[in-house]
């Protein structure tokens, strides 16, 4: 997984609480049995008039001009703001691969449903959280203001305006340094082979039932 | 030793080990594996060089894409035939257990597993998919994740995990006729929102939850998701033992004592302490209804739609317009032109039973396009034919078809056209979810089956009682 460092990206706002994964990648892109080409696909049905299907080519579908990601400006945007309870709804890691897919690095939200939270980690997606208020004033600050950046230092854990204003932000010490080092994970955890091999005797023994052959 | 809940319980005996800032690394005792969430998995076990940590943890079944009439026909779609076909030769290549589309036991991964004693109380349980939460209703610790922990599960049968908070929403009292558990789930999240259980592990309790058949408690749990929390469960008691013993890949009968020993541990100790609680009295749960696009914007059959001002802000007029209704409107005069009872939440043998009995003798309204039912498993089928309960959805207009996900998520030919509006039995009623621009209403069972009847929603307690 490639490390993630800094960021200075434009900043495009998703208006919008409650934001599910049916949303973020719908389910006929989840036939795919790859990883990435998602990014076109990214909010299909908000981001394009017709029916979207696997395989299409997007190039020439209709545009929802009013959505978000199809104005100039945020065209090339590499932040996501967006309000409370993102990615809730189906644990599909689609939704991460089409954000990333799309370009997106960072998504800064007032909070998160769990398990998409924790497979932005694997993804190398950085997903900050911030208090209602500070998300509230970022939203109206890109509005008002083309071309609105933001600096991401994941390092010490902050957000740098253009106006030099510095936000702090929460993050957990594993799940930092994951990122930073951008490790496998599953290498990180094969490391204690042995732990998880003795844990398993004493399991077998202690509950025999759960070690069936099926 | 200070008192702990049973998800204290469930956690602390699958620790392998634990670091300093909490993060542990966790023992997985069961893989349920789809079509959807997998291919990556093993195809990044397969780049790595990396074989799975325990082959007989997993077990597979396609669930999502697969047609629910014409099986013999094969999938048309090549696109999901691909990765149902990707499936069976994972699954073959790496020697995992199947139960493949002409399987008689094949059926929705949440369905299957507690039916097959592939569920067990004190497991701890993962699928690529979020409404793994439904297993905890065994005593279990089961949780949905991503296409990379699947990855991570199959070469290290372990997870990296930071562990929940506890939540306990007791349901004092005892459910009226005519409301289920459906009903009691839709009511909790209702109360709660779909966020008000993040970051928590919320068990069940309560006389109400108590008094609940297996089959209840397997649809408040699945639904522990939508309000927000990775896992539901609830203490094992005699039904959870009644239910289990007996099963397929259920402890055999000379470990069965020695299971059930273990087993009545797994309930939270008296004085456990819990970071949140909520008490919510059964009696004053009505049959519910969802009208917008998440499952918290809910409420009861006798309710009018919200107006603006009332709570929901932002996010109620977008709701509204998406789903074609205004406000004011009573749920009663909402009228449907589909039906659809199945999905991991409402496909077991009981919700058939209870929609059947609101059926029998009686015609799917005209305006209705389409009326299904779609069992949750080959052996759900195969019970309700043998109580002849087809013939009954049959007679009245229902389409009788084979299990699967079907029209809960649309990924194969069941779905709605855009406009069109269903009352179902599934548990998400997000934007296009069932189809784009398909409208959905979560109800019970017997909510969708009174619905049928009448095309518009009804109080079902006026059928049970007639």
């Amino acid at each position: 997984m490639e490390k993630f460092k800094t960021i200075t990206g434009v900043v495009a706002p998703l208006n919008r609480d409650n934001v599910d994964t049916d949303a973020i990648i719908p389910k006929q892109f989840l036939k795919s049995i790859h990883r990435s080409g998602f990014g076109d696909n990214l909010f299909d049905e908000w981001r394009y008039l017709d029916h979207g299907e696997p395989g299409q080519d997007c190039s020439n579908r209709p545009l929802n001009p009013d959505f978000v990601l199809n104005q100039a400006r945020y065209k090339n945007a590499t932040i996501l703001l967006t309000h409370s309870n993102f990615g809730c709804g189906s644990s599909r890691e689609h939704a991460p691969w089409a954000l990333d897919n799309f370009g997106f690095r960072v998504i800064i939200a007032g909070s998160y449903a769990d398990i998409f939270y924790n497979n932005c980690f694997k993804n190398g997606i950085l997903p900050i959280c911030l208090p209602v208020g500070v998300i509230d004033s970022f939203i109206e600050l890109t509005q008002n203001n083309p071309g609105y950046t933001l600096s991401i230092d994941l390092e010490s854990q902050t957000i740098t305006d253009p106006l030099d204003t510095i936000v702090h932000f929460e993050i957990e010490e594993y799940h930092k340094n994951t990122l930073l080092d951008g490790l496998d994970e599953i290498g990180q955890t094969l490391i204690y082979k042995n732990d998880i091999k003795q844990f398993e005797t004493n399991h077998q023994f202690k509950n025999p039932w759960l070690f069936k052959t099926l | 030793m200070s008192a702990k809940t049973l998800y204290d319980k469930l956690w602390d005996s699958h620790i392998v080990r634990e670091d300093e800032s909490g993060t542990s690394l966790i023992y997985i005792d069961r893989q349920l594996i789809h079509e959807v969430t997998s291919p990556q998995a093993f195809e990044g076990l397969r780049i790595a060089g990396r074989t799975p940590w325990r082959i007989s943890a997993n077990v597979a079944v396609p669930d999502h894409n697969i047609p629910t009439k014409d099986r013999h026909l094969g999938i048309t779609d090549p696109v999901s035939k691909l990765q149902v076909d990707t499936l069976s030769k994972n699954c073959s290549n790496f020697e995992i257990k199947e139960f493949s589309m002409s399987d008689p036991n094949q059926g929705i991964v949440h369905v299957i597993g507690p039916e097959q004693g592939l569920t067990l109380p004190g497991m701890t349980i993962v699928c690529g998919d979020s409404h793994t939460s439904t297993h905890g209703a065994l005593g279990a610790l089961a949780f949905g994740i991503g296409t990379s922990e699947v990855e991570h599960v199959l070469a290290t049968q372990c997870l990296v995990q930071k562990k929940s908070k506890n939540m306990l929403i007791k349901v004092n009292g005892n459910l009226n006729r005519g409301v289920t558990a459906k009903d009691m789930i839709l009511y909790i999240i209702g109360q709660i929102g779909t966020a008000g259980g993040t970051g928590y592990a919320i068990e069940f309790g309560g006389n109400a939850i108590q008094e609940l058949s297996m089959e209840g408690r397997l649809t408040v749990c699945n639904m522990s998701i939508e309000a927000g929390a990775r896992v539901g469960m609830i203490a094992v008691d005699q039904i959870t033992l009644e239910y289990v013993k007996g099963r397929p890949y259920a402890p055999s009968a000379d470990e069965w004592d020695k299971a059930i020993t273990s087993w009545q541990y797994l309930k939270s100790d008296e004085d456990a302490h819990f970071d949140k609680l909520i008490e919510i009295e059964a009696s004053s749960i009505k049959p519910m209804v969802t009208w917008g696009t998440s499952p918290e914007m809910v409420t009861d059959i006798d309710s009018t739609l919200p107006y603006p001002n009332n709570g929901y802000n932002t996010t109620l007029q977008p709701a509204l317009d998406y789903m074609g209704l205004t406000s004011g409107t009573a749920i009663k005069d909402i009228k449907l032109d589909k039906i659809f009872i199945g999905s991991c939440t409402n496909s077991r043998i009981e919700d058939l039973r209870s929609a059947a009995a609101i059926v029998k003798g009686r015609k799917v309204a005209k305006n209705i396009k389409l009326a299904m039912v779609v069992p949750g498993s080959g052996p759900v089928k195969q019970q309700a034919e043998a109580e002849g309960l087809d013939k009954i959805f049959l007679k009245a207009g229902f389409e009788w078809r084979d299990p699967g996900c079907s029209m809960c998520l649309a990924m194969n030919a069941d779905y709605l056209e855009p406009g069109e509006r269903c009352a179902s039995t599934s548990n998400r009623n997000f934007e296009g979810r069932q189809g784009q621009g398909g409208r959905t209403h979560l109800v019970s069972p017997i909510m969708a089956a009174a619905a049928a009847i009448e095309g518009h929603f009804v109080n079902a307690l006026e059928y049970l009682d007639n």
